[in-house]
């Protein structure tokens, strides 16, 4: 339970070991971290941890998954925090505060077709969704995973999408927007224009997005010719987090605080809100 | 409500009453030209005589002939800076031979009397409280300060050019959330308990009967203060800010507006913070700080590769429309109080009253 985990209203960091370091791909790498805690974590896939790297400060990154009793993180190192964060060696310690948000409604939408879009280098929450609807493949229809990103071998995880391949009803598209050549299983292009070749059933889906947000909004369009219902449309936004609760209010959206009323929102309750400049 | 008479000389014995009950003392007083919350060491700091002049961009204090310690309206800060302080420490980070540890410095708990509060600064405290205290995490810093505290409230007798809290419902007098409430007239002080803590002071001091001059006099100079030059839109109006977000008032504000964040630092309400990480020569010692920020500053709203507001039209905008309209989605009222500090403490003497009266002129002419 989070509240025996957190001390009420005493948002002290706990200590976290770098048990294992996996690298992804260029600058990605995936942290295996063990928690110094009796209690165990609960969580749900889409939350996130604030995690703090020694007299360099926090950043909000997702939970990618929890294995061996270890805390799974994928983080892609950008700037002051991250850099060296990634940077640890096995053995190192940090804290880690959370977890927080609101995460995919991933029991809700038993039975139905899955859509998941994601674009960019480091979508972990949805991952962490995907992975999970694998493991229970039996609870959901069709899978369908469209993943875009620059250049082939930004993707991440690239086992992982040749084993959902392989799956029965499950179909993995890619796109790459900058390749030159087209390779095998690859299209040229935006993951948005993959949505012409998915198949799932749109009156019974629920599309789950992560991503930068011009690409959400392209492909919200795209599955409005779909005849996808906006309530079918999950997505998890990113805003700038201090605190990760609700208090500091730097992740404002409207009426939002996208660190707790988020990051995962169901698009209804944003859509007058989302993509509007400068909100 | 009872109300007993205190004669003005006899009112340092409230100030020896609250000193024996164990509380530092903390009211208004003149300091570089403002009213300043401080601690006093006596009743004799107190503003006797002082009277604000207040207008757009300009706040000015003036000596006058007159007796009395609350006939001014409000200072750049009231209670604000006492609870969510502008630097607080949150936690020290050390790393040992053990490993990593995490600490947290037990809050110092001074039980404090503030005198001098105004049903402004009382709203405004209440809406804090309902963000630091009430939320899914609640503050204990906030909440550290927030128990002991005892508070002397002062029914305004005038009100600034720049006051609007009869527009917010907020004031001018104060009608919750007190241990003591005072009216001041010219000779002395109407006194009333608002709390089982407030009664027990009360009881200390030699209160007589209150005169029925006395109490419609207090009734008079009260009503003397609800006739205000601003008047703010009402909330339901103020909701249709959110409809207004590509008038072209915002761009005209924003070529008067210096994004220097002085509105929301001297904004009762307003909860922003960011937090930094400071550590020692040696990287043992690391602590987290958490400082006062607005969303005027460019970094507020910056992640990797992206600012969301760079323009000043849009933080203008997310100022104005957060505080007016989406904060009531959020704590079901209006984040302004009316005590018009932010008019007054812009340095180009931008009017809030008049900005969102000038986005909604059509919505209310429609209406
Ligand atoms: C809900 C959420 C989940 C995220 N999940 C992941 C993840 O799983 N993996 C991953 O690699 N990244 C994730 N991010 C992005 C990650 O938080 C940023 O890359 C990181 O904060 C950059 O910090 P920095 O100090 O290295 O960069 P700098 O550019 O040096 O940033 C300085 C500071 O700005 C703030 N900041 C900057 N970017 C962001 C941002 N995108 N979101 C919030 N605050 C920011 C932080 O306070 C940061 O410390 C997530 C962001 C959010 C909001
Ligand atoms: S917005 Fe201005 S008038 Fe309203 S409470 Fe804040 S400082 Fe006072
Ligand atoms: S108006 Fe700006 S500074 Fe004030 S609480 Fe809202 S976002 Fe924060
Ligand atoms: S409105 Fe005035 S006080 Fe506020 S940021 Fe602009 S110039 Fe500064
Ligand atoms: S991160 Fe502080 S309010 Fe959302």
């Amino acid at each position: 339970m989070m509240t025996e985990f957190l001390p009420k209203g005493l948002q002290l960091p706990i200590v976290a070991t770098l048990a294992d370091k996996q690298q992804e791909s260029p600058g990605i790498y995936t942290l295996h971290l063990a928690l110094e805690t009796n209690s165990s974590f609960d969580f749900a896939f889409g939350q996130f941890n604030m995690l703090y790297l020694f007299g360099l400060g926090e950043v909000p990154i997702s939970i990618m998954g929890w294995q061996q009793d270890l805390l799974l993180h994928t983080i892609r190192a950008v700037g002051r925090v991250t850099q060296p964060l990634v940077a640890l060696d096995i053995g190192a310690q940090l804290g880690l505060r959370g977890p927080f948000g609101q995460g995919w409604p991933l029991h809700q939408l038993e039975g139905q077709d899955l859509v998941f879009i994601t674009a960019g280098l480091g979508c972990a929450p949805v991952v962490a969704a995907i992975n999970y609807a694998v493991e229970n493949r039996s609870k959901y229809g069709r899978i369908v995973i469209l993943q875009g990103v620059k250049h082939h071998n930004d993707l991440l995880w690239q086992p992982q999408y040749e084993r959902w391949r392989d799956l029965g009803d499950c179909q993995v598209l890619l796109a790459a927007s900058e390749e030159k050549k087209r390779k095998y299983h690859w299209r040229l292009g935006m993951v948005t224009e993959l949505l012409a070749l998915a198949q799932f059933d749109a009156n019974y889906c629920a599309v789950l997005m992560c991503g930068p947000e011009i690409m959400m909004l392209a492909a919200l369009k795209q599955l409005a010719k779909h005849q996808v219902h906006d309530k079918s449309v999950y997505l998890s936004l990113e805003r700038n987090f201090q605190c990760g609760h609700g208090s500091c209010g730097h992740c404002q959206l409207g009426p939002y605080f996208v660190c707790k009323d988020g990051p995962v929102f169901h698009y209804p309750q944003i859509k007058s809100w989302f993509g509007l400049a400068g909100v | 409500m009872d109300k007993g008479f205190l004669p003005r000389q006899q009112f340092p014995e409230l100030y020896q009453a609250l000193r024996k009950a164990g509380y530092e003392v903390i009211g208004p007083t003149v300091k570089d030209g403002a009213i300043v919350f401080s601690p006093l060491a006596g009743f004799e700091q107190l503003p006797l005589g002082w009277q604000e002049q207040v207008s757009p961009g300009r706040y000015q204090l003036e000596q006058t002939a007159g007796q009395r310690c609350f006939y001014w309206n409000t200072g750049p800060q009231a209670l604000k800076p006492w609870l969510f302080k502008p630097e607080q420490h949150l936690w020290q980070a050390e790393q040992t031979t053990e490993g990593l540890c995490f600490r947290q410095t037990p809050e110092q708990a001074q039980p404090r009397a503030f005198i001098g509060l105004r049903g402004c600064d009382l709203a405004a405290l209440k809406i804090h409280d309902q963000h630091f205290l009430n939320g899914l995490f609640p503050d204990p810093y906030y909440q550290t300060q927030r128990q002991q505290l005892f508070i002397i409230a002062v029914n305004c007798a005038r009100s600034a050019s720049t006051c609007f809290c009869v527009s917010t419902g907020d004031g001018p007098a104060a009608t919750f959330g007190f241990d003591i409430l005072l009216d001041e007239l010219e000779t002395g002080f109407l006194v009333a308990s608002g709390s089982d803590q407030g009664e027990v002071i009360v009881q200390q001091l030699p209160l007589a009967k209150a005169k029925t001059k006395q109490l419609s006099e207090a009734k008079q100079q009260l009503q003397a203060a609800t006739y205000q030059q601003r008047t703010m839109p009402d909330e339901q109006q103020l909701l249709k800010l959110v409809n207004r977000l590509d008038h072209p008032q915002w761009q005209d504000v924003a070529e008067r507006c210096l994004a220097c964040g002085n509105c929301t630092l001297v904004c009762p309400t307003c909860f922003c913070s960011k937090q930094e990480s400071h550590s020692d020569v040696k990287g043992q010692q690391a602590e987290q700080v958490r400082l006062w920020d607005s969303c005027f500053s460019e970094q507020h709203s910056y992640i990797v590769g992206k600012v969301f507001r760079p323009e000043i039209s849009q933080r203008y905008r997310q100022w104005l429309t957060h505080k007016l309209a989406t904060w009531q989605q959020q704590f079901e009222r209006s984040g302004c109080v009316g005590c018009g500090r932010c008019i007054s403490w812009c340095p180009v003497g931008i009017d809030l009253v008049e900005e969102a009266q000038a986005l909604l002129k059509d919505e209310v002419d429609d209406d």
